[in-house]
């Protein structure tokens, strides 16, 4: 499996780690309550399909990534910096 | 019709014209009692605990594939009791005596093999670590020794005592865990499950679950509607996808898991061996051939094949611990797809506000093993609606109230580190 | 039988080999199948279940028959395909699975016992009595289970990976390889071919046909001799490509030197990881037998590894061939053989409409449904279509039931191959594997002009995806022939005919299957084990599922086929996993003073990935004990020496560092003073605890952040996710320093004394209080100093660039040693820290949270931070949680065990029963007895309780009293002295 690095291109995929979806972007506030703490930190879609995830070029420049990716297929569509989307996102 | 020696003798002598289907391919009633989504290990156990336990024999397993397709046919087969925390500890030493009987209950032989497991640890922090758990194991009532260097090596005199990266300290010893042929477990309990009445349904996909009013009333599937007053996930990976179907979110994300046979060699590796620092565990099938495992591939996929760099990490880890299996041959690898949880242990529990709604997942990768007692709970649930005392603690709330959290591994929320 | 003129083995070469120890020749260039057939030996193995005899069945890597073991001692190598393993002098082989010879083996009794031996007469007995089955049922089963037999010692050889990169792996060398490696590497395109064989050109090497005006074998020359001549390509013989995974990554297993006496440097496989932009498979096809009764003896082989042994090696495999098939193309065989003056019986072809003979008989609307020879073919029965049966003496039978294309590796994501009805096989389907496209005989077009042309547009349209500009292309002329087969998989009749010869499947066993309601293909193939053997059902999976598609009233394309999964020939665990043997399994990282504590005769420990002192044996000492007592002895009234320098450090800078450190933190770090240093804890964002460490203030903008060893990496990526992930509006950078900096604790009453005159500046209590941290310089070279302790006692870190690590270990150790100091271990470290409660990872074990620890002050209430949400669960601050406490011995028995369980006095010691654990044990010389810390339900409220500690696996229960975790200087004066 290779995943493209927005900063070094196409790489192996042992330089990355991988942590989960990337919904993790979105972290309630302190406040939210505990069933919307619940659905962020443990419950997933889950997808068999296109997915959203968090991949860290561990091996690489360290970068937080968000890979666009098929569960299914293993095709990698399209990656992003995570910084990039979250700052997006607000 | 009743297996035996001297029936495969008179079934010899006769040109084995008598051999019967072991389970009938049972079509879709328009209403059951209760159904099981998915015929693997678990749904089938859970169908014959049923009917066995509970009398309810009005029941059908709905299976979109072909029965044990799923992990319960592509593990590597380890049967095990040694989990060290509150809720697991009585949960497998149940599974493991169920185990102990499964044969003679289904009369069909899984080759349940009590060759014994050693976990293998490489320092003193890991040995206090394995000393807690085994002391759980005692506890618990179930059977544990902790092997020093040397009792290792008796044992295993071919693993690398020498050289390896992670010098061996010694092992813990279950001397009750050992093995069993995957795929005869599957089919024994789906021949038990059909000899009690139950309909077993293969090729008929679920594609929605029907509720009205808080309750549930059946599932559609790819064979027609079918009405039901009881119905039970237990698909493992697609377990997300099922409880989509009911407009639910699970605490699970579905890894790949894959697993290694080699070709067969004459007998050489007579344990279960696993080896913690290298994520890596091996036995040999009584057929001969290595069989073996390592970690997830870590990113989630519904896809049953993995990927290179962790084959290779596993391949790795076998020649520093034990550089005899060199010469073995990796004759072919496959992937299962792992209902990971956040606290790597499994779910088994009424679906939240759904009357009639019930959910077995969360294996992550230790399915294998729990089948009887998986089975056994989750039939218990959906009979009287109460869970079994032996699975109690495995609430689907757990992780939003923080009560009886199970995490053995000590790796937190994140569903791919358990 | 040598046949002279013919082959491409060079038989001004010869070799002597041996088998089962009767020693035999070859020639250079002959596999060990070619040369034991040239030496008219047949049986060379044994099957699995039934120990019938086996010979040779093809000439390739899905060798069903001959299997053998290579080799003695630690280079004992078993199941080597005899088709595979090369010739090379003094080669010695020998047969497997049988006892006590292959010409008188035991268990071929087996054999007679074959009707209670059947599909899963296993699962149906062995169940009484139930104690028999690991003491009796199982070992048996075991013993004769199996093929071939590791050494069981070590492995000694050596096997290598490596990676590779190109923009076009083409796999496979025959015409449609080389055709489209030729078209791809003329265009400029880097270019890897990898062929199985030593010699390259496939099937062009095992025919007799013409391409371009010349023989097929001299047009692969010339088009190999081009090949090899340019820059971008990389020719790989011996090489097969085991597995396609994602984004065009290939495994690929190169045999570097098994086909050589004397190996050298070399290493034995080298294991490659080939990224390719794009990727042509011309894999080629596989002859499939027919099954029919007794169709398994040795001399009964595929029609086309006749012709292989006879064009690529001059060896005919019989003085007396007869043909079999169902198609045209096994008739060259027939022809071929003619041509080279050896008998032909006859071709006994099931069609009625079958080709005349041309030199030969063909006996048309027959099929051959028996054979005999006990141990080497002699006759085959065959049955006319009026039903009359007819012997023919023979010892070789050359057979085929058509060609399956080697489809394999387009399944190895899951694809589904598609039944083509016309050539009566599976073929590939578009796109199965990204990047990868199937052409000639693996994509179903069986003739060379197919093949060439196939490969040249796949490279065409490959060197277009990839941009390159390809030129005109030149297809050379070859035979276009029509492929004309009639589905026939199994001749009628009784007695039992093979489908997997490797595992002994037969057709009945397939039928029995079905008539169990095995029907699904993956169920007939799991209860028949058709399919599992080394070949994975290379030679048996569409015979097989075409007989239970017949027996279950399906059609071969409702049945379907089971999943093809790498790798594509068994590959050793030593290739994959080459490298890590011994130590190479992963890094190994050693401290500065690394050198000098081995000096000292300091056993080192691993650490994570570490390496760390134990404890320092002095003269006399016989125990690890009594270095220890003396460390903790000296720490406590001296001064003690320890690196510390795989702590993790993190060097963190910018405006927002205090703003990001309390959201990191549970406590706040944004209000630390310059200069000053803070214990911090850090949580999960579950609640839980993931590390502590402490955290200096350097300046206003600048902290240094130190880990525990083991979360070092872990906390490095959680910082980062944190800030790009949660936090990017922050302005901080950070960067792992641990390897830049040598720290080293100085530990004792007596460390300013130790530092006074090695530090430039003054170090006293009014400029380096408790805590204090700040630069400083060691001997004129820039440092760091901190004045921490995790022992309890008046101590500091002292750090300076990683290069001064050894220099700066060796002046601290004659410092201490000149004032009754020294070095201490990682023994006496946590007999100190246990004095003292202070926690590790083992008690910070992943599941417990601050209020477990006693911190849960510690969380700030003025801020939120990761895990603060997450903690304040109701089931994470429950009273009745096991909390941190300490234990002592009260009884008769004084030692502790960590590990050991905690129960109240009088109460079995069950799991209902159990209140707690122990999580870190030491003796403690300055208390003069065991010191336990551990977790107990609700154990903050339990100081002085009298319980018991209960130690299964040891044998120890000891009385025990519960205490504060913090034994030794609770007021922590010594730490401010």
């Amino acid at each position: 499996m290779r995943i493209t690095c927005p900063l070094c291109g196409e790489r192996d995929r042992r330089e990355f780690y991988y942590q989960g979806d990337a919904k993790m972007l979105n972290r309630p506030d302190p406040e939210a309550g505990d069933v919307v703490w619940d659905d962020y930190l443990h419950n997933r879609d889950n997808p068999a399909g296109v997915t959203r995830d968090l991949w860290y070029h561990e091996a690489g420049c360290a970068s937080w990534i968000v890979v666009t990716r098929n569960t299914i297929t293993h095709e990698v569509i399209s990656t992003e910096l995570a910084s990039k989307v979250k700052e997006a996102s607000k | 019709m009743r297996f035996s020696g001297l029936k495969v003798l008179k079934e010899g002598l006769t040109g084995n014209k008598g051999w019967q289907a072991h389970w009938r391919d049972a079509q879709p009633k328009s209403e059951y009692d209760a159904i099981i989504i998915g015929g693997g290990g678990h749904g089938l156990a859970t169908a014959y605990y049923l009917a066995k336990n509970h009398g309810m024999t009005n029941i059908a397993v709905v299976e979109k594939g072909y029965l044990g397709g799923g992990n319960v046919g592509r593990n590597t087969t380890i049967v095990r009791a040694n989990y060290g925390l509150p809720g697991n500890s009585e949960f497998y030493s149940h599974s493991l005596k169920l185990w102990e009987g499964m044969e003679q209950d289904l009369n069909y032989n899984v080759m349940h093999s009590q060759r014994g497991i050693i976990n293998l640890f490489h320092s003193d922090g890991q040995r206090d670590a394995y000393a807690r758990r085994g002391n759980s194991m005692i506890n618990q009532g179930d059977d544990a020794v902790l092997l020093d260097r040397e009792g290792v090596r008796k044992m295993l005199p071919y693993l690398d005592f020498d050289n390896a990266r992670f010098p061996i300290y010694g092992g813990l010893y279950h001397a009750r865990g050992g093995t069993a042929r995957h795929d005869a477990v599957a089919w024994g309990y789906a021949r038990g499950a059909d000899q009690r009445g139950v309909d077993l349904i293969q090729n008929c996909e679920v594609t929605g679950i029907d509720i009205e009013g808080g309750v549930v009333k059946g599932v559609q599937t790819t064979r027609g509607p079918i009405k039901a007053k009881k119905v039970g996930i237990v698909v493992a990976g697609r377990s997300s996808q099922v409880a989509a179907m009911a407009g639910r979110r699970l605490p699970i994300e579905s890894h790949v898991l894959q697993a290694f046979v080699t070709e067969g060699l004459k007998p050489v590796i007579d344990h279960v061996v696993t080896f913690g620092m290298g994520h890596f565990y091996i036995s040999q099938s009584d057929k001969g051939g290595l069989v073996f495992g390592g970690d997830l591939d870590f990113y989630s996929s519904y896809a049953a094949r993995g990927n290179l760099p962790m084959v290779e990490h596993v391949m790795e880890a076998g020649m520093t611990l034990m550089p005899m299996i060199g010469k073995a041959k990796l004759l072919r690898s496959w992937g299962g797809i792992m209902d990971m949880s956040p606290d790597g242990s499994p779910i088994i529990d009424k679906m939240d506000g759904i009357d009639g709604l019930f959910i077995n997942t969360g294996w992550c990768y230790g399915g294998f093993k729990a089948v009887p007692a998986s089975g056994w709970c989750m039939a218990h649930l959906m009979a009287t609606e109460t869970p079994h005392d032996y699975a109690k603690h495995h609430r689907l709330d757990r992780f939003r109230t923080g009560h009886g959290l199970m995490d053995e591994e000590g790796t937190g929320s994140q569903h791919n580190l358990h | 039988m040598r046949i002279n003129g013919k082959g491409l083995v060079d038989r001004n070469t010869p070799l002597s080999f041996s088998f089962d120890g009767n020693t035999y020749e070859g020639f250079a260039g002959d596999t060990l199948a070619s040369a034991l057939l040239a030496n008219d030996v047949k049986m060379v193995a044994r099957s699995f279940k039934y120990h019938r005899p086996r010979g040779i069945m093809g000439a390739g890597s899905e060798e069903a028959g001959a299997l053998v073991t290579v080799g003695t001692g630690a280079s004992q190598d078993p199941n080597v395909r005899a088709t595979m393993q090369e010739l090379y002098p003094g080669l010695a082989a020998r047969s497997q699975n049988r006892w006590p010879s292959l010409n008188v083996d035991i268990l071929s009794l087996n054999d007679l016992a074959a009707p209670f031996l059947g599909a899963g007469f296993y699962y149906k007995t062995f169940m009484w009595p139930k104690a028999f089955w690991e003491k009796l049922y199982e070992p048996v089963i075991r013993r004769s289970a199996g093929i071939g037999a590791l050494s069981g010692q070590d492995n000694e050889d050596h096997y290598e990976k490596a990676f590779a990169f190109c923009d076009l792996l083409v796999i496979g060398s025959g015409p449609s390889g080389l055709m489209a490696a030729l078209t791809a590497a003329r265009a400029g395109a880097d270019v890897i071919l990898c062929e199985e064989d030593s010699v390259m050109g496939g099937r062009l090497n095992g025919e007799a046909l013409e391409v371009g005006g010349m023989a097929s074998q001299a047009w692969a020359v010339q088009a190999l001799a081009e090949l090899a001549g340019m820059d971008n390509v990389r020719l790989m013989s011996r090489t097969t490509v085991t597995g396609a995974y994602d984004q065009g990554t290939y495994g690929a297993l190169e045999r570097v030197s098994h086909h050589v006496d004397t190996r050298g440097a070399r290493p034995i496989e080298c294991f490659w990881r080939i990224a390719a932009k794009r990727a042509i498979l011309g894999a080629g096809a596989i002859e499939r037998p027919v099954a029919f009764r007794n169709n398994d003896r040795p001399g009964i082989m595929t029609a086309s590894a006749v012709r292989t042994y006879l064009h690529r090696y001059g060896v005919a495999p019989g003085r007396s061939v007869a043909v079999f098939a169902n198609n045209d193309d096994a008739h060259r065989t027939a022809r071929d053989l003619v041509d080279a003056g050896v008998h032909v019986a006859a071709v006994i072809d099931s069609r009625h409409d079958a080709p005349d003979g041309d030199g030969y008989e063909v006996i048309k609307g027959a099929m051959v449904c028996d054979s005999e020879g006990r141990k080497g073919l002699e006759a085959v029965t065959y049955r006319l279509h009026d039903g009359r049966e007819e012997k023919l003496q023979a010892d070789c039978l050359a057979m085929s039931g058509g060609w399956n294309p080697t489809v394999h590796m387009t399944c190895h994501m899951n694809g589904r191959p598609a039944w083509d009805e016309k050539i009566q096989s599976f073929v590939p389907v578009a796109g199965m594997v990204p990047g990868l496209e199937a052409v000639g005989a693996c994509n179903g077009a069986f003739s060379t002009h197919a093949a060439l042309e196939q490969g040249a547009q796949a490279a065409m349209t490959a060197l277009d995806d990839l941009g390159i500009k390809g030129g005109a292309v030149d297809l050379p002329e070859a035979e276009d022939a029509p492929y004309r087969v009639k589905a026939l998989w199994a001749v009628e009749g009784k007695g039992r005919a093979w489908l997997d010869f490797q595992n002994d499947v037969t057709v009945k066993d397939v039928k029995q299957a079905a008539q169990e309601n095995f029907r699904s293909v993956e169920h007939m193939k799991r209860y028949t084990t058709q399919g599992m053997a080394p070949d994975q059902g290379k030679n048996s999976n569409v015979a097989s599922l075409a007989i239970l598609a017949d027996a279950t009233g399906r059609g071969i394309p409702e049945t379907g086929t089971t999943t093809f999964r790498p790798p594509f020939v068994p590959v050793a665990i030593a290739a994959m996993g080459a490298g890590a043997q011994g130590k190479g399994f992963a890094p190994e990282r050693f401290t500065t003073s690394h050198k000098a504590s081995i000096e000292r005769g300091a056993p080192m420990i691993e650490a994570g990935l570490w390496y760390r002192p134990s404890y320092y044996p002095a003269p006399g000492e016989k125990t690890w004990r009594q270095s220890c007592d003396r460390e903790v002895n000296m720490v406590r009234n001296a001064v003690g020496i320890c690196d510390v320098s795989t702590l993790g450090k993190i060097d963190l800078q910018g405006p927002d560092v205090g703003e990001f450190l309390d959201f990191v933190y549970t406590n706040m770090f944004s209000t630390l003073k310059v200069g000053r240093t803070r214990y911090g804890l850090m949580l999960r964002e579950d609640g839980t605890v993931m590390d502590d460490g402490t955290t200096a203030r350097l300046g206003e903008n600048h902290y240094v952040m130190t880990t525990t060893t083991a979360a070092a990496g872990v906390v490095m990526r959680h910082l980062e996710y944190v800030h790009q992930c949660l936090r990017p509006d922050l302005d901080v950078s950070f960067i792992s320093v641990t390897e830049q900096w040598a720290q080293f604790a100085v530990a004792g009453p007596k460390s300013r004394e130790l530092l006074d005159g090695l530090v430039d500046e003054t170090v006293d209590n009014e400029n380096w209080p408790f805590m204090a941290c700040g630069e400083i310089s060691v001997q004129g070279v820039k440092g760091r100093l901190f004045r921490i302790s995790f022992s309890g006692e008046h101590a500091y870190e002292i750090a300076v660039p990683s290069r001064y690590g050894d220099s700066l270990y060796r002046l601290l150790m004659a410092r201490a040693e000149a004032i009754g100091g020294g070095a201490y271990g990682m023994e006496a470290l946590n007999v100190l820290r246990i004095e003292k409660g202070f926690i590790t990872h083992s008690e910070i074990h992943g599941r417990t949270n601050a209020f477990d620890i006693g911190m849960e002050k510690m969380i700030s209430q003025k801020k939120d931070c990761i895990g603060k949400t997450m903690a304040e669960r109701p089931g994470l601050i429950d009273p009745d949680r096991e909390q941190l406490v300490g234990i002592k011995p009260i009884g008769p028995v004084k030692q502790l065990t960590a590990g050991a369980h905690l129960f109240k006095a009088g109460d079995e010691a069950t799991r209902v029963n159990d209140q707690g654990y122990l999580t870190s044990v030491g003796f403690s010389p300055t208390l003069d007895g065991f010191l336990g810390i551990g977790f107990l339900r609700n154990g903050r409220a339990r100081h002085g309780e009298e319980m018991q500690m209960v130690d299964h696996l040891r044998g120890v229960t000891a009385r025990v009293q519960i205490c504060d975790p913090v034994f030794f200087d609770p007021e922590g004066g010594r730490v401010r002295g």
